[in-house]
């Protein structure tokens, strides 16, 4: 998994941001909210064509790949979406069996073998006959996580996997992602802003924001760095060098000022 | 002065550009047409939905814009002792222009605006996005079937309520106002040509009317704001748009079709 | 079990579908008189049609036996030649028939009537009816009844 470098946009998200992604570790990717750490995601999955550089996935270049060609390499990656995006009109079986039924010419029983294989290890082989609309957020992320993994992918994106959990689902996701990092040998690359769980599984951090990295490095490495943007992140104090406040003209005059015409 | 031209500049531009991207739409999902040889489970499952689904309503208002035909005819032919073309009037208006055209309308309230939340919500859930990273082209496996199905639709929906208006005015005319029943029909048989009026007006016009509501449902839910608010206003404009579409679309075949030279 | 279920209710509705459509076919636009188009065709010519369109009624003593298939005009005379197609049931037709352009009722749309001839040979297909009366044009009659009262009136004074 090599490299990326890059810059996009009328607004600028990107400016020539380089990121090397090991094999089979965990790669957390942490920003404050807005830094387009989901855009980032899209890039590598090939959603979005950059303006300038190239991603490369496996020496693969992602966005000069024909349709047919990236579709292919898409089967070797799963990716979790923020919401979970579980198909609302099929059951959690079907939504597992989803990947397995479209890209697999399998029997019947053996489809129902390996979906159920897949909801055992997320621990909802019980919810199986379940709609998406009757679990909860925690267990809409586990099927989806469970659907992401049908296929047996080699590189798992995660979207801000832990956004809005409660902390025990919070900390079962924590659990399956390094399980299932480690027994299925896989590449995972987390986006996230939820610094303790995100530290405690990744095995190497990039910190970016206004389109540049600040920083990455092991967990250990950041958790004690001499930068104080790094700091006032890693121990989310409220203001510091980033700013509490969205860019405005000074205070005072905003109040006194006449509205503009 | 400039402010207002700019403002028309922008308003046509935008307006052109989206008209392009629907045409560039369309064509994608003809191109993926192709991918229901292969699935035509999906295919059952969408006319289910779109076609069986609207049958009561367009059964209900087939009989009474047939009955209220009925009446409206006899009431003004009465003074001309001439109800016995009753038959003629109230098919004629049937198979001419009500029943394609009311059953557009119909439909684009019924199941247009419901594909376009159905559209909009996958996409606003991500499962649109998932299902790409699935490797799964939205526009074979989600698009093309509801599209398809609906094309199918329509045209028999409009037959259906066409047949069942002519019944309602026979109701109205020779169970109720007493209009003689062999009349009625040897009128009707006498005037009714099976290929300028059915073929035309009930096949080809529908036919014309299904794929404008359905393309306008699909597009404007694969373009709607991934929000509440985008998807509800989407809606509001598949209607709005399908109706319009509708009612010019029947002026311009009207004219080709039952013009006077 | 669901998935039966789904594709009975959709072969239910398309074959609900094609009876609408046979309906319509068969009992509003009387796709039996389409078969007509078999019939044996003869020719008329007439100085003028009035507004004779195709697919006009034929009929004989009030009996609708054929239609008007097509309309043109002879080059050289200058008279409409119109085509009738006649049931093949109705195949003995005397060669002398007469052909007049009659109305339907005061408003009503204009047809072909034939009156039978009393020859012994009948006509065949692309016969041809000599004895034809035109279309009564309203505005010849008016003109017409206005000259003759006209001419009615001189010797009088």
């Amino acid at each position: 998994m090599r490299d990326l470098s890059f810059h996009r946009g009328e607004r600028l998200i990107f400016d020539r941001v380089n990121l090397d992604i090991p094999q089979g570790k965990v790669t957390a990717i942490m920003g404050p909210s807005g830094t387009g750490k989901t855009t980032l995601l899209q890039l590598i999955s090939g959603q979005l064509r950059p303006e300038a550089g190239r991603v490369e996935v496996d020496g693969i270049c992602v966005h000069a790949l024909q349709r047919q060609e990236l579709y292919q390499l898409r089967q070797r990656m799963g990716m979790l979406f923020q919401s979970g995006a579980l198909f609302t009109d099929l059951s959690v079986f079907e939504n597992v069996a989803f990947p397995l039924r479209e890209h697999t010419r399998l029997p019947e029983t053996l489809i129902r073998t390996l979906v159920l294989m897949k909801l055992e290890a997320v621990g909802l082989r019980g919810a199986r006959d379940l709609m998406p609309a009757q679990l909860s957020g925690g267990m809409a992320r586990r099927v989806a996580l469970a659907r992401a993994i049908a296929l047996d992918p080699q590189m798992i994106l995660y979207d801000e996997p832990f956004a809005g959990q409660d902390p025990i689902s919070m900390a079962v996701l924590v659990k399956l992602i390094r399980t299932l990092n480690d027994a299925l040998g896989l590449t995972s690359i987390i986006v996230s802003h939820d610094v303790k769980e995100t530290a405690a599984i990744a095995d190497y951090l990039y910190l970016i924001s206004a389109g540049r990295v600040v920083e990455h490095g092991t967990p250990q490495e950041l958790d004690c760095s001499a930068s104080p943007w790094v700091d006032q992140f890693m121990h989310a104090h409220p203001d510091g060098p980033m700013s509490f406040h969205y860019p405005a003209p000074p205070y005072a005059a905003d109040l006194l000022g006449e509205t503009p015409a | 002065m400039t402010a207002w031209l700019t403002g028309i500049g922008g308003f046509v531009l935008h307006n052109l550009t989206r008209l392009g991207r629907a045409n560039l739409f369309l064509l994608r999902l003809l191109g993926a047409l192709r991918f229901l040889f292969r699935r035509p489970g999906l295919l059952i499952k969408q006319l289910y939905v779109v076609g069986v689904l609207s049958l009561p309503i367009i059964l209900v208002s087939g009989l009474f814009v047939g009955m209220v035909l009925g009446l409206q005819g006899y009431a003004n032919l009465v003074d001309f002792g001439a109800t016995s073309s009753l038959g003629t009037v109230v098919a004629l208006s049937l198979i001419r222009e009500m029943g394609p055209v009311l059953t557009a309308l119909l439909y684009a309230g019924r199941a247009g605006s419901a594909l376009t939340a159905e559209i909009g919500l996958m996409k606003a859930t991500e499962q649109l996005a998932s299902m790409q990273m699935m490797a799964v082209d939205p526009f074979e496996r989600v698009l093309a079937p509801r599209f398809l199905a609906g094309c199918l639709a329509v045209p028999i929906l409009t037959g259906i309520f066409t047949a069942v208006g002519i019944l309602g005015g026979y109701l109205v005319a020779v169970v109720q106002l007493g209009v003689d029943g062999g009349a009625f029909w040897a009128q009707m048989q006498a005037k009714v040509e099976l290929f300028a009026d059915v073929g035309n007006g009930v096949l080809i016009k529908s036919a014309v009317f299904g794929l404008l509501a359905n393309w306008v449902a699909l597009f404007e839910g694969y373009e709607a704001l991934p929000t509440a608010e985008g998807v509800s206003l989407a809606t509001t404009r598949t209607v709005v748009i399908t109706s319009l579409a509708v009612l010019g679309w029947d002026f311009l075949l009207t004219a080709l079709m039952f013009g006077v030279w | 079990m669901r998935q039966k279920n789904l594709e009975l209710m959709v072969g239910l509705f398309v074959a609900l579908g094609v009876a609408a459509f046979l309906i319509l076919a068969l009992k509003a636009s009387d796709l039996t008189s389409l078969g007509n188009d078999q019939g044996y065709r003869i020719t008329a010519r007439f100085e003028n049609i009035g507004g004779l369109k195709v697919r006009a009624p034929v009929t004989l003593s009030g009996v609708r036996i054929g239609r008007v298939v097509g309309i043109d005009l002879d080059p050289q005379s200058y008279e409409a030649v119109v085509t009738l197609s006649i049931d093949p049931r109705h195949n003995r037709l005397p060669t002398d028939s007469g052909a007049s352009i009659l109305t339907s009722g005061l408003l009503g749309e204009q047809y072909v009537g034939l009156e039978p001839g009393g020859m012994d040979d009948y006509l065949k297909d692309g016969g041809v009816i000599r004895l034809t009366q035109s279309a009564l044009v309203l505005e010849k009659l008016i003109g017409r009844v206005l000259t003759s009262t006209a001419a009615g009136d001189a010797p009088q004074k």
